[in-house]
């Protein structure tokens, strides 16, 4: 009944819109299509909400798009000249100006900021929201906890234009982590007016109703089909968007998403295969950019916990069997990052990911793997998430080859995309193949979530080593030269002890028409149509 | 007829509740943990186990079924969590997309399929025999989504004669405000014309793959009903009676040789409603059978259990209405019921 009253008045506000618009071919349309971006997609969002239950990738983007946050991030050109946010910079949205001393942080608020509806935007708002964040539970709990943002009681509204976050403990994520997605500025009383007893949070309503501030409006939504977004002529919290309209339609099929791009209907699309973008690197219409995605990587785990992998020498010997230019050339197309073959497995500094010392010598694995007392090698399973088959498949037929030679017999299991989660958290798999990305950009941040003996999710392979705990511990509260060397200490440590073999950090691909400027690359890998622009 | 209608019902009550029973139990046999997809990328077990409870999963399969049950009784299937929407709202915005799809490609089969299918049987090992054979061996040897993916690249890609495989609407033209659901009634009821000539630019492509593939079985079930309908005796006695060819042909021959084929129409009819799958994906058709199949990669309940339920209604509906048609077409069938 929502929903439909929602598509109602969607409809009505569109047949308002359209009343210009005479017949076919109109130069009105022509005109129309220079100010509108059409984005095509492989996979819809579930929901507007960044705070819903299960909200998926693709409702990060509409969050991100149609809300504010108190800050941003600025902005940098990476090496190859394309604009880069700055993890460094943080930047005002709705908040003009702060002041952060070791106990808290006083944001003085945009006064001439209005919501969608014209509700003026003040502190009380902010803090609702950043309840609600850290209230709610799952992810936005989870990734607010993650900056020492943990209780409604840290929040406090000074007066209707300042706001104040008191800090539980010196964390250096806890500004950074103000300026992700999660922490979105939310229009308080429409919500509570949407609210029910048994669910004060109106998290139902947000679903498909904005209750946001932020620089485009949604003008028609239509699920698992398209959303057209509208801009929103009256932001104040940071430079006019360009783009006056944003179609993002959801095309299942890669090849037609090329075909559309290549065709010049399409505008923008991440969801290629990565044989697409190399093979339109050269296309004289496209122009295809490949950013490396900060703090992520494909690699191997293994158990630990089971025999033989618990034994240090077979990790190696595995280290040195993976047939790493192979999958770079084949399986990735040249596309990625390479991380092995360094001159040593010493740390390069405290950048995360790098490179190691590992490269294929089979000679020497077999060697390793004598010594450990399995000079015949033995029987093993290489699992991997069918939901990204497209890379996983071919690098775990080619390693299976790789360890043939070697003795080693590994049967290759397929996961499905719904189940692998499920099957992680079980952590019973003895050999993976996997892919893990950090938002914010410090090493102690994924070892935190990779390597730490609390075993979370993402330690795929159960390490645990009280050493290696230590100096991650002394990472995230350290700075200066006692950070670098504690870095430096379990990266060093990652390498020698091998629970993990980093193949390779892979890029973020994106295509788009020539005429499509202004692109940035975001950590949390969606698009900003904020600073896009067609000339 | 009443009596007929109320006894086909009543042989369906019991197949819809097996399809309720068995669609609960498959979706739990499944296997995949919803929680654990849907708990977010950085998810601790106790954020598992948060979501579990929130979806219901950590109580007993009993007490799951009975709030199904419960749930069913009002109408309501649940929500989505792919689409984040109440499945009942997601199909029937989906069930009209894959419908008009399916009518349009079943109507340019039938109009192809039944005269030609004829006119094999009655000039039989004539060239139009031949070519009904050629027809009917190449409808069934391509593969739906080869036809599909062949269309959008030489009449999309190369030519540039048809629109984008975007959808059902060219995403530049607004959609029809929703009454039947039918893009093509609904932009003519509005006298939205740019729409209808959109959304009719949209459907050739897909409907021509579609109708493609179900020409075979409606053609080749023609030509050989018609063919043992054309040796009965009381053919032989019409022509002998000196009848027209074309009333021997069309009166008496084809209105006997029509049954088996509106029942080869009604099963292909409903496959291609559900199983279209393929052409869904390759043209962005926002059917039933792509949302069915994403839910399932996902391990989302819901909508899989509603898909199941709504083409088990669908299908007893069908049967149904074929019985009746029976009926009409056919006064002797009604002895049989």
């Amino acid at each position: 009944m929502k929903r439909r009253h929602f598509l109602k008045s969607s409809t009505a506000l569109t047949a308002a819109a359209g009343v210009t618009a005479p017949a076919i071919f109109s130069p009105l349309k022509a005109q129309s299509r220079q100010e509108t971006l059409l984005v095509v997609a492989e996979n819809t969002p579930n929901m507007m909400d960044i705070h819903g239950v299960g909200a998926n990738r693709p409702a990060y983007e509409v969050s991100w798009n149609t809300h504010d946050r108190l800050m941003t991030y600025g902005v940098k050109k990476d090496s190859t000249g394309q604009d880069h946010y700055d993890y460094s910079k943080l930047e005002p949205e709705l908040a003009t100006d702060w002041n952060v001393t070791p106990t808290s942080a006083t944001f003085k608020l945009r006064r001439d900021a209005k919501f969608h509806d014209g509700t003026p935007i003040t502190a009380k708002d902010v803090k609702w929201s950043f309840d609600r964040a850290v209230t709610v539970g799952g992810f936005p709990t989870f990734q607010m906890r993650a900056g020492s943002l943990e209780k409604p009681e840290q929040f406090v509204v000074v007066d209707d234009h300042t706001f104040r976050v008191d800090f539980v403990r010196a964390d250096k994520l806890s500004m950074p982590d103000l300026a992700v997605p999660v922490p979105v500025i939310m229009n308080s009383e429409l919500a509570k007016k949407n609210a029910t007893t048994a669910d004060p949070w109106a998290m139902e309503w947000t679903k498909n109703n904005l209750a946001a501030g932020g620089a485009y409006k949604i003008e028609r939504w239509q699920p698992g089909q398209e959303i057209v977004y509208v801009r929103n002529d009256d932001w104040k919290n940071g430079p006019m968007p360009k783009i006056r309209r944003v179609i993002l339609r959801i095309i299942p099929s890669a090849g037609n998403r090329r075909a559309l791009l290549e065709r010049g209907d399409a505008d923008i699309s991440f969801d290629l295969p990565a044989k697409d973008f190399s093979d339109l690197k050269g296309s004289p219409k496209l122009n295809i950019v490949g950013t490396p995605v900060e703090n992520a990587m494909q690699y191997i785990g293994m158990n630990v916990k089971q025999k033989p992998f618990d034994n240090v020498k077979v990790r190696q010997a595995i280290a040195y069997a993976v047939p790493y230019q192979q999958i770079q050339d084949a399986v990735m197309f040249g596309r990625a990052i390479p991380l092995y073959g360094g001159a040593s497995n010493k740390a390069k500094g405290t950048n995360w990911p790098q490179v190691h010392g590992y490269k294929t010598d089979l000679a020497r694995a077999k060697a390793l793997l004598a010594e450990a007392g399995y000079p015949n090698g033995f029987e093993t399973t290489l699992s991997f998430d069918l939901g990204l088959g497209a890379i996983n498949e071919p690098l775990t037929l080619l390693l299976q080859h790789s360890l043939a030679q070697i003795g080693i017999k590994a049967e290759i299991n397929k996961v499905p995309g719904a189940n692998w989660r499920g099957e992680l958290l079980k952590k019973s798999m003895p050999m993976i193949t996997n892919t893990f990305g950090g938002w914010l950009n410090y090493a102690e941040y994924f070892f935190f979530w990779c390597y730490h003996g609390q075993n979370a999710v993402f330690n795929t392979m159960s390490y645990q080593n009280p050493a290696m705990d230590a100096l991650i511990d002394k990472a995230r509260f350290a700075s200066g030269a006692d950070y670098d060397a504690a870095v430096k200490g379990f990266v060093d440590m990652a390498f020698d002890e091998v629970p993990r073999i980093p193949i390779f950090q892979p890029l973020l691909n994106v295509a788009m028409q020539k005429n499509v400027t202004g692109y940035r690359y975001w950590f949390h890998r969606q698009l900003d149509y904020r600073q896009l622009a067609k000339t | 007829m009443l009596n007929l209608l109320l006894s086909r019902l009543a042989t369906a009550i019991p197949s819809v509740l097996g399809v309720i029973v068995v669609t609960f139990l498959l979706t739990r046999l499944l296997p995949g943990d919803p929680a654990a997809y849907f708990a977010g990328l950085a998810a601790t077990p106790q954020a598992v186990a948060e979501i579990r409870a929130k979806l219901g999963l950590d109580k007993s399969l009993p007490e799951q079924f009975l709030v199904y049950v419960q749930d069913l009784l009002s109408g309501n299937l649940g929500t989505s969590l792919t689409t984040g929407q109440p499945v009942t709202a997601d199909i029937l915005t989906r069930l009209p997309a894959s419908a008009e799809l399916t009518l349009l490609a079943l109507f340019l089969a039938a109009a192809i399929a039944i005269p030609l299918g004829v006119l094999a049987a009655v000039k039989q090992g004539s060239w139009i025999d031949h070519l009904c054979r050629i027809v009917t061996t190449a409808g069934v040897s391509l593969p739906v989504f080869f036809t599909g993916l062949l269309f959008a690249y030489v009449f999309y890609y190369l030519l540039q004669i048809a629109p984008a495989p975007t959808g059902r609407l060219d995403a530049f033209l607004t959609p029809p405000p929703h009454r039947t659901g039918f893009y093509l009634i609904d932009s003519l009821l509005v006298r939205n014309t740019e729409a209808f000539w959109g959304a009719l630019a949209q459907l050739a492509l897909p409907a021509a793959s579609m109708a493609i593939f179900s020409l075979a079985p409606l053609a080749r079930m023609t030509r050989g009903s018609m063919l043992s309908v054309l040796g009965g005796d009381f053919i032989r006695t019409a022509r002998a009676s000196g009848l027209a060819p074309r009333t021997v042909i069309f009166t008496y021959a084809f209105r006997n040789a029509v049954l088996p084929v509106i029942t080869v129409l009604g099963m292909v009819f409903s496959f291609l409603l559900g199983a279209n799958v393929l052409v869904e994906t390759v043209f962005a058709w926002p059917g039933i059978g792509l949302y069915a199949v994403n839910a399932l990669l996902t391990s989302d309940y819901a909508p899989v259990q509603g898909f199941v339920l709504t083409m088990a209604v669908l299908y007893i509906t069908l049967n149904l209405a074929i019985d009746l048609l029976y009926g009409l077409v056919d006064p002797r069938v009604r002895l049989d019921a």
